[in-house]
């Protein structure tokens, strides 16, 4: 079938490519509130969650060359590292603290790297990912200008996404970071998860504009507000900015605006400081049903598919539990390796 | 075997690495066509353009980290502080991503980046155009620092940390960069990152330096050999990680240890080699361990007076030799 381009591109993604980012967004969420389960059972330490979340990561996941493209995540973007490729096992792996890919143990969870899909490691100190994707977006630049690669090759990166919280917009790093990518016009997609809190501060708090991207003339570079619950208006909006990116225009601004559904993580208590009303105001426009209404009302997926949509997540979380609860712990000495990298690393 | 200055010694170590490798470019504040404050690039942009001598934003932070993130995607940046006073802003991205990034992601992630940062007084720059900073870095597992003296090890050492696979910070006694002279070899050649240098044997007494106070005591041994005392001026060029081997091996032959730095006293980087000797070379001493530093006051004061009387010097070295010889 012919596609038609004049289409907004989430109406030009194959029924298939609808029902795997449908897919990703369901299983984020069963190994989410499978993590809080065993965080109750006392079986894990920590846990910080992606619920109200996924719907924007796995839009974003799927608009750029997924496992190519650099991307410089933060902690809530379990979705995000599902859809580009993250094992399941893995993240059950780091929530026992055993010997997951990302730092073999070494990292609380939620600290993601994937060398093989271009995810890099990441601190948990807020922010310290931006400035570092300009750098990921500037060596792409360097490279396409030095003659080193070509522009239109799918096989190297071509942009750098970085995510973070609308909190974490007002460090320092963040406005550094966008400054680069505005002065040398780099390849960079910074995607601002705007759930309306940070930790108990709400977004008033932090800044006295309405919206993160206002900030965007700042550094020239266009700034975008779009529904964050919605995932193909996520999409579209990825779409352009990708598009940006890979024709040399520069890097885009894009806030999605949604909902922090859990408290920020197991450590803390939300009922000091936001109403149950609120909460569950904010669970009705949950995007996962709005989705699979959507998929189903267009004829895109049945309710037996949903149905089996949702054993398969089930087996999946199981499985990825099973491996992580027969896997041997980390040796304590290991504590001790990867001081330096050997000189035949380069 | 030609002589040159120390800063010129730099210039040529960046330019041949910029030459040898595509990767390799040199990101700062006013490194391009200006040819950096102290001309340590000079040149450079008119022979490999605007594209790998790139002015930066006037940003510390961003400088490292837009460093590290090309490092990790295989680029070899040479990233350059001004002063090794304004370094505080990128502290972060430093010490907690950049020398983290190898353990904390299992190996998986390399950061092989250059962090070029002038430092040190004398020069009448005041409390922010004269400190030294090496004592907060060497705290940090993961990071190289290296500190050369001559011109040889400055070029040699450059060269080794840009092909080091790890970030790597050089520290360059800026005092120094058009005060020391020295020869180099002709063509090509490294100076590995680790070994200590003895840069002048002795018998009675070990003086540990680095920078300009190595140069200073390499004079000051000269004063006293006039007088009849053998010291030895270990030289120690890597102080990350430190070569415990040549400081203990030297105590062992002398009896005696002189540490010496411009950077301030308490918890300074003499501190872990006194302790290194009274933990590996306890039984070879026969007197204290002596530190010669700065003292133990916010910053080199600008007026000159002042600022002298902050600064170890050859003659202060000397009588620190003259009076640990007398114990
Ligand atoms: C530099 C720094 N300061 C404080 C913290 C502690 N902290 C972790 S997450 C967080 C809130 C972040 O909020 P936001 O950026 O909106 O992201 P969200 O958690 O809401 O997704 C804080 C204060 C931190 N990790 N890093
Ligand atoms: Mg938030």
């Amino acid at each position: 079938m012919a596609v038609n381009s004049t289409l907004r591109p989430a109406m030009r993604l194959a029924e298939s490519t609808l029902r795997e980012m449908y897919w990703f967004m369901l299983l984020s969420r069963r190994l989410d509130e499978r993590a809080w389960a065993i965080h109750r059972q006392g079986r894990i330490a920590f846990h910080i969650s992606a619920i109200g979340q996924e719907a924007t990561q796995v839009a974003a996941a799927f608009a750029i060359n997924r496992g190519v493209d650099y991307v410089a995540p933060y902690y809530r973007d379990l979705a995000l590292m599902l859809a580009l490729g993250m094992p399941p096992e893995d993240f059950m792996l780091s929530l026992f603290g055993k010997h997951d890919i990302s730092s073999g143990g070494r990292q609380m969870p939620f600290h993601w790297s994937y060398k093989n899909l271009n995810v890099i490691s990441g601190s948990a100190v807020v922010t310290t990912q931006v400035p570092q994707a300009a750098g990921l977006a500037f060596a792409i630049q360097y490279r396409q200008r030095c003659g080193m690669v070509d522009p239109a090759d799918a096989t190297q990166p071509r942009l750098a996404l970085t995510c973070l919280g609308e909190g974490s917009t007002s460090q320092g790093e963040w406005h550094e970071g966008m400054n680069w990518a505005g002065v040398h016009k780099l390849p960079m997609i910074c995607l601002v998860q705007n759930n309306m809190y940070a930790i108990s501060e709400k977004t008033d708090q932090q800044m006295a504009v309405a919206n993160v991207a206002d900030r965007a003339s700042a550094y020239g570079v266009p700034g975008v507000v779009v529904d964050g619950n919605d995932v193909l208006a996520v999409y579209d909006a990825m779409a352009a900015a990708v598009e940006r990116a890979y024709n040399g225009d520069g890097a885009t601004l894009l806030e999605a605006k949604m909902y922090r559904i859990t408290p920020h993580s197991s450590d803390d208590d939300d009922r000091t400081y936001r109403s149950r009303e609120e909460v569950e105001q904010w669970k009705a426009r949950d995007a996962i049903p709005r989705f699979k209404q959507y998929l189903i009302g267009e004829g895109i997926l049945s309710q037996a598919d949903a149905d089996a949509y949702d054993a398969r997540a089930r087996a999946e979380v199981d499985r990825a539990q099973q491996v992580a609860d027969s896997a041997p712990m980390p040796a304590p000495e290991e504590a001790l390796g990867d001081l330096y990298a050997p000189s035949d690393a380069d | 075997m030609p002589e040159i200055t120390l800063i010129e010694a730099l210039r040529q170590a960046m330019d041949e690495e910029l030459a040898r490798d595509p990767r390799v470019f040199i990101v700062g504040e006013d490194v391009g066509q200006r040819g950096g404050v102290f001309r340590a690039t000079q040149g450079l942009y008119e022979k490999y353009g605007e594209t790998r001598l790139i002015d930066s934003p006037l940003a510390e932070l961003s400088i490292m980290a837009v460093g590290i993130g090309a490092a990790m995607a295989d680029l070899r940046p040479i990233c350059e502080i001004q002063f090794a006073d304004f370094i505080y802003p990128a502290f972060n991205q430093i010490v907690n991503e950049g020398s983290r990034m190898y353990y904390r992601s299992n190996g998986a992630w390399c950061v092989p980046m250059v962090i070029r940062v002038p430092y040190g007084g004398g020069i009448g720059g005041g409390l922010y155009h004269s400190q030294s900073i090496e004592a907060y870095f060497s705290h940090v597992p993961g990071l190289k620092i290296v500190v050369p003296s001559t011109p040889h090890d400055a070029k040699g050492l450059l060269k080794s940390a840009v092909r080091d696979p790890n970030p790597v910070m050089v520290l360059e006694p800026k005092k120094g960069y058009r005060a020391i002279t020295g020869e180099i070899p002709d063509g090509e050649y490294t100076v590995p990152i680790g070994p200590a240098r003895i840069a002048r044997e002795g018998r009675d007494i070990s003086v540990f330096a680095y920078g300009m106070m190595a140069y200073y005591a390499a004079q000051a041994a000269e004063t006293v050999a006039q007088e009849g005392i053998d010291a030895e001026v270990v030289d120690l060029r890597t102080l990350l990680p430190l070569d415990k081997d040549a400081i203990v091996n030297s105590v062992k032959k002398t009896g005696k240890a002189l540490i010496v730095h411009e950077d301030t006293l308490t918890m300074g980087y003499g501190a872990e080699v006194a302790a290194v000797i009274a933990n590996d070379g306890f039984e070879y001493l026969d007197g204290p361990v002596r530190r010669l530093t700065g003292p133990d006051v916010p910053g080199v004061p600008f007026s000159h007076g002042m600022q002298d009387f902050f600064m170890p010097n050859p003659d202060t070295i000397a009588a620190a030799i003259r009076d640990l010889m007398g114990y």
